[in-house]
């Protein structure tokens, strides 16, 4: 069974903020919350770089080991989705989170907090595949419809990868290797840890990556 | 003697009463609901095709496969082809 990751491809990242347009599309996403979002790093400086980011599905999720009401669970593709019908929105997750991935709607005229929203890998959540329910709190399921998330898929540079991580770790490397720099992954090793093995980090002579 | 068949009604009463205000058990319990493999599928209008809902197998490669269409070297090589 794949193991969904994303990867970010700061060197084609163009802050186009397609992604993000296209998650907030794709899920009709409320105002004020944004499953994705696009980071700028050292902005206005030379070697300017931006990335898209959102929950990344961690192998040891910090969030579902904070999580107070048990409301997380990993699907068996390594997908970290939550039922937001047990969680109380106490925001401990986003405490916990390295990416800043869980989101709460504020309602009301006293702006209370709402049920924590994150990416889904556009997996859905706990209510049947394609219901009105998990249309309603989770948005679209386009992984019970054969598809990839809206974000990686409609990516115009494909900087944003998503998919089994076998594959996408496979596209990368062959792009590292074809243009010689570039081969550091933003987030990658926070959220899937360190690699035990070697990795493709190549340095061609003469050029700094 | 009178007094003391009221005093045990009483008594009865008021255990009632207080088991009605009892507080839950504090024991860890996650009413967290069992997720649908997308495997199942979804509703078949919006489906991608090319794989067979319920087959994992099919679902597992057709996923692969569309994984590989993020990867513009393979689309360039099939150009030139």
């Amino acid at each position: 069974m794949a193991r969904m990751k994303f990867i970010c491809d700061a060197e084609r990242c163009i802050e186009c903020n397609g992604c993000v347009t296209a998650c907030k599309a794709e899920h009709d996403v409320p105002w004020g919350v944004n499953r994705r979002r696009v980071v700028t790093l050292n902005d206005g400086l030379p070697g300017e770089r931006s990335i898209s980011v959102a929950c990344m599905h961690c192998s040891d999720a910090p969030c579902m080991a904070v999580c107070p009401v048990d409301c997380f669970y990993r699907t068996e593709e390594g997908i970290v989705l939550h039922d937001k019908d047990v969680c109380i929105g106490c925001g401990y997750c986003s405490y916990a989170c390295p990416f800043g991935a869980p989101q709460f709607p504020t309602n009301g005229t006293f702006g209370l907090r709402g049920k924590m929203d994150k990416c889904t890998f556009c997996a859905g959540g706990p209510e049947a595949n394609g219901s009105e329910a998990e249309w309603t709190k989770y948005g679209r399921n386009r992984l019970a419809e054969g598809k990839l998330p809206i974000c990686a898929e409609m990516c115009s540079t494909k900087a944003l990868l998503g998919g089994d991580g076998d594959i996408i770790s496979d596209i990368f490397r062959t792009r590292v290797l074809q243009r010689g720099k570039g081969s550091e992954v933003w987030g990658w090793g926070t959220a899937y840890g360190r690699p035990s093995g070697g990795e493709a980090q190549p340095k061609p002579q003469g050029q700094k990556s | 003697m009178t007094t003391r068949p009221i005093a045990i009604a009483l008594v009865l009463a008021a255990g009632i009463g207080m088991a009605a205000c009892g507080q839950k058990a504090d024991a860890p319990s996650s009413a967290r609901k069992a997720d649908e493999s997308p495997v199942a599928g979804a509703q078949p209008a919006y489906t991608s095709p090319g794989w067979k809902a319920g087959d994992a197998t099919s679902w597992d490669q057709h996923m692969r496969a569309r994984t590989q269409q993020q990867n513009e070297y393979n689309r360039m090589e099939a150009a030139r082809q």
